[in-house]
């Protein structure tokens, strides 16, 4: 009873009038801030974090929960219309919001992924006002050994994604992994595959920059070439039945958005994950139990639904442990957590006790935030489906800028604009050729992850392998990720089998 | 659109308003004409990256500079990404790097064509400091509980730290060599990571800074054992110096602010007043004591000797560890 | 078709030697001492099967075991691609030394002009409609400077009016 009643003085502030417009402005420009490619939340809070010395400290909290909030929901936009993942925790969205925009059903996909991304925020923000303070001690049981379990997890979830030509598969996710690599080796505190003795390389390379290069400028060459100047992107029409239909249809995946739900807060929550895997997690597992996982990647809407639903509930999960253990899972948080210690607080165990004020301000904000973003969001869907019936040389030209601007924009190094370009041709050809990009992409995200946590169980146990299965918490992870990972062989194997004879492709 | 029309244009009408307001007094005419950039030489969200931002947000409210201070970090390569940089940038008056020991340490340890002598010396910020840090729940209450616990271990005591070279792994080289003692070392992302491990039992112990390990220490999660500073650091009135337990160990982290080579002396003015104004004001005065940082503001010809002084002292304690082992 | 094939394979097995050849500067080895694989081993041993893999597809490719047929590149559209790749190459190029804000509006002029044969009146709104989103959106707003390069001058009294 006590935790309703810090809810309601919560409440109480975040329903002021000046409030409520702070939400709504935050939300709008947290949208087409996340919207943007190359853009995302760390850069609205970035930038409004200065301000929020100005304004008063509940405020202050709100407006960057709003912007929180809205960039979350931005980044399905520009993964959806343009198919270029604005963020990497939308990259899961691609796979089946860029074939819906092409089939003309983008203003659907829109819908799923803001109801999604609306289910997904309150299941988790009614998760982290139950739970907060339990769950920050199994956020303290995973050292390392269980974060390379769980990414191992995340990235078992995926093999045999489209059921590409293995060989191409595995060249693609050990050239994503390899890249990952490059910069600094943070075990040893040695730089390494620096290429062309070129400074830009320390920093490593950006997932932002590979995808930025190989789903805006890679797709726009090969729109080009296949599209032989006529537009592919089919004019999408909408209307409010439409919008009616589209929620109707939302509706029918309750199944998968609870499931999501619950996936991306929980993976959102332990600190060095967050909401990229959590969001791959989610649409793999959907992927695997859904009555026609063929259907995936192709413009299936429960494959927008589950990672939107997943990495919404993630960003939520993940301030868990910013405020309760002090420890940001994202950059995002990071700045969060600068901003806590600027405004005197000290993020930890004892926030909760001390401050309950600024806890439960951020709960509340956290709902009105997510109610209004998804408002906003659902009211802008129109405007977004009319900038796809742009000219479609009108629609590249500012693509391509944009991935230009938005490639700079990080890290504004001149470097990683060439970086994309030379990715951009490289993919354009290499998916040509029928090399599938998605574990590309995704083993340079999980990729550095995975290989820190690998070596640093390694260290701390002396070199034993056998302590990654010794660990409960690791032991059932990687049991689980075996099953995911023998499961695709299994089913390709069957019907390999069955189809002897009339392939000429050699079964593995 | 429209809204970043109008957001503009307040922003702009702010910033006029403050350029008639705040008093900005400097002794040359020298000022910014347009916005400078502060480098940081760490990653996001590290304890380099939140000073930094810090020490910006204070700038902004506070009117300390006509024009933002724009932070972009720079943190590849233990920060030769950053040093390179600023290498480039020579005689430009508006970039201004935000330092740790880094600063020495990473041309020391690699061959990267960068000679920090070169560069123009700001000023020094802060020193942070080092602490010895348990597990609240372990048995280990004094120094001699601790290392009589690492030889029991016979090379299996885990300590975290932040990467090998980094400032942490040099203190665990100190104390392995004052003590004879031998540990594996860890080496995390943060310190943040760092304390989270220890908390969690997946290290057994750490050497974060104070301002890493707060949370925890004021829940009653870690227990401090002993200071790396010459006097006992107020928020931990209860926890002695290694000095005070007969060894001579001290270890700063310096937060410092330089600018490239060849900086006009009339910014270096200007630059060096706005630091000056900046460790007068009172968020950063409390914030020193809460985090139980060293304001030690130093500025000119002393940062510059500091630095040198410094190198060499790394350069010794680089060559002691034989190196990344 | 199928010579596309075995080039692309043959440049990853070009580029696996080349991140191994990198990679061994640092220890690839497993040292049981100090816990596990050395900081060249991961990029090492993946470039290895890398290469395997990419051998396995030229070795398919040679035995004729492939199901390719027709032209890798659509002769028709090829020279869009190229041209197009060109410019954004000369684009990049032109940003630090002219600046984003000349790069940027020249290249949608080339594109939406001579490209994509628009009218002048939409190529002229959406060129210079373009810079100054980019400035107001990106400068004023998120506080993120584009590279000006030799343009710089010409915007400290837009820094004066706006920041």
């Amino acid at each position: 009873m006590e935790l309703l009643s810090h809810l309601a003085d919560g409440f109480a502030t975040s329903l002021s009038p000046l409030n409520l417009l702070i939400v709504i402005l935050g939300v709008t420009a947290g949208l087409f801030i996340g919207a943007m490619p190359g853009l995302g939340s760390v850069n609205g809070v970035a930038i409004v974090l200065p301000m929020t010395f100005i304004v008063p400290p509940s405020s202050a909290i709100i407006l960057l929960a709003a912007i929180y909030y809205g960039a979350m929901y931005g980044g399905a936009i520009s993964s959806i219309l343009l198919g270029i993942p604005g963020a990497s925790t939308a990259v899961a969205t691609t796979f089946d919001g860029r074939p819906m925009a092409q089939q003309g059903k983008a203003g659907l996909a829109l819908i799923a992924a803001a109801t999604a991304s609306f289910v997904g925020g309150t299941i988790s923000v009614v998760l982290f006002t139950l739970f907060a303070a339990p769950l920050a001690d199994v956020a303290l049981a995973f050292g390392p050994a269980e974060e390379f379990a769980l990414v191992l997890l995340a990235f078992t979830t995926f093999v045999g994604l489209g059921g590409d030509d293995v060989l191409k598969t595995i060249i693609m996710i050990c050239l994503g992994l390899a890249l990952s690599t490059v910069g600094l080796d943070l075990i040893s505190g040695q730089p390494r595959l620096i290429f062309f003795d070129e400074p830009g390389f320390f920093s490593g390379i950006s997932f932002l920059v590979l995808a930025i290069g190989i789903y805006g400028i890679g797709e726009v060459l090969y729109t080009i070439e296949t599209s032989k100047s006529a537009p592919t992107v089919t004019p999408a029409k909408l209307t409010f039945a439409d919008l009616w239909l589209g929620l109707k249809e939302v509706n029918k995946l309750w199944k998968t958005l609870t499931f999501g739900s619950f996936i991306g807060f929980f993976v959102g929550m332990l600190p060095a994950a967050g909401a990229t895997p959590a969001a791959l997690m989610s649409y793999g597992l959907s992927k695997i139990m859904s009555k026609e996982p063929e259907t995936f990647g192709k413009g299936n809407i429960e494959g927008v639904a589950s990672p939107e639903t997943a990495n919404n509930a993630a960003s939520t999960g993940s301030l868990l442990p910013m405020l309760t253990l002090g420890i940001p899972g994202s950059p995002t948080t990071a700045l969060l957590l600068g901003g806590m210690v600027m405004w005197g607080l000290v993020p930890g165990p004892m926030l909760f006790i001390e401050q309950p004020d600024f806890v439960w301000g951020l709960i509340s904000s956290l709902y009105t935030a997510n109610l209004a973003a998804v408002l906003v969001n659902l009211a802008l869907i129109p405007l977004f489906v009319w900038a796809l019936r742009m000219p479609f040389t009108v629609l590249c030209s500012i693509v391509l800028v944009l991935c230009i601007v938005g490639g700079y924009a990080p890290s504004q190094k001149i470097h990683d604009v060439w970086l994309i370009a030379g990715f951009g041709v490289a993919g354009y050809l290499l998916r040509k050729a029928d090399y599938p990009m998605a574990p590309l992409v995704l083993a340079l995200v999980l990729g550095p992850l995975m290989e820190k946590s690998f070596r640093q169980t390694l260290i701390a146990e002396q070199g034993n392998v056998l302590a990654f299965v010794e660990r409960p918490l690791s032991a059932t992870f990687i049991a689980i990720s075996l099953v995911f990972f023998l499961l695709p062989l299994l089913k390709y194997a069957k019907k390999s089998s069955r189809a002897r004879g009339a392939s000429n492709e050699p079964a593995k | 659109m429209t809204y970043n029309f109008t957001r503009g244009f307040a922003l702009a009408l702010a910033a006029s308003a403050a350029l008639v307001t705040a008093p900005v007094a400097v002794a040359e005419d020298w000022k910014p004409q347009k916005p400078v950039e502060m480098v940081i030489m760490a990653g996001q969200g590290g304890g380099a990256d939140r000073l930094a931002r810090l020490f910006q947000s204070i700038i902004q409210k506070e009117n300390l500079a006509s024009m933002p201070v724009l932070p972009v970090n720079k943190g590849g390569g233990s920060g030769a990404e950053a040093l390179r940089y600023l290498k480039d940038k020579e005689s430009d008056n508006h970039v201004i790097m935000a330092t740790l020991n880094s600063y020495y340490t990473t041309p020391l340890r690699t061959d990267i064509g960068v000679d920090i002598e070169e560069f123009t010396p700001i000023a020094r910020m802060a020193l942070d400091t080092f602490v010895l840090w348990v597990n609240a729940d372990s048995d280990i209450q004094t120094l001699d509980d601790y290392v009589a616990a690492v030889k029991a271990a016979g090379g299996e005591w885990k300590m975290g730290g932040t990467g090998t070279g980094q400032e942490d792994s040099l203190v665990t080289a100190m104390l392995e060599n004052e003590f004879d003692i031998k540990v594996t070392y860890v080496p995390f992302k943060g310190g943040g990571d760092v304390a989270k491990n220890l908390v969690g039992g997946h290290i057994d112990s750490s050497v974060n800074n104070p301002s890493e390990a707060l949370g925890f220490y004021n829940a009653g999660k870690v227990r401090p054992i002993a200071a790396f500073t010459p006097e006992r650091i107020s928020v931990f009135p209860d926890t002695p110096t290694m000095g005070e337990l007969g060894h001579d160990l001290v270890y700063w982290m310096q937060r410092s602010f330089v600018a490239p080579k060849g900086m006009d002396p009339a910014a270096v003015a200007y630059y060096t007043e706005m630091f000056e104004k900046l460790n007068a004001s009172e968020e950063w005065q409390t914030y020193t004591t809460e985090k139980a940082l060293m304001a030690d503001f130093l500025t000119g010809d002393e940062l510059q000797a500091y630095f040198l002084d410094e190198r060499g002292k790394h350069a010794d304690l680089l060559g002691k560890m034989g190196e990344g082992s | 078709m199928l010579m596309a094939d075995r080039l692309i394979a043959a440049s990853i097995m070009a580029l696996s030697l080349y991140f191994m050849w990198h990679a061994i500067e640092l220890p690839i080895g497993w040292n049981g001492m100090t816990g596990g694989p050395g900081g060249g081993a991961f990029p090492f041993w993946l470039s290895v099967v890398m290469f395997l893999c990419a051998a396995g597809i030229l070795i398919r490719s040679l035995r004729g075991k492939s199901n390719y047929s027709g032209n890798f590149f659509d002769p028709e559209t090829l020279a869009s691609v190229v041209s197009v790749a060109i410019a954004l190459i000369v684009t990049i190029g032109l940003i630090p030394w002219v600046g984003a804000y000349v790069a940027l509006p020249l290249f949608m002029v080339w594109y939406l002009k001579i490209f994509g044969k628009h009218g002048w009146t939409l190529t002229a709104i959406l060129s210079t409609a373009t810079p100054v989103f980019l400035f107001f959106f990106f400068e004023v707003t998120l506080k993120i400077l584009l590279p000006k390069g030799m343009t710089e001058p010409f915007f400290l009294p837009l820094y004066a009016r706006f920041f």
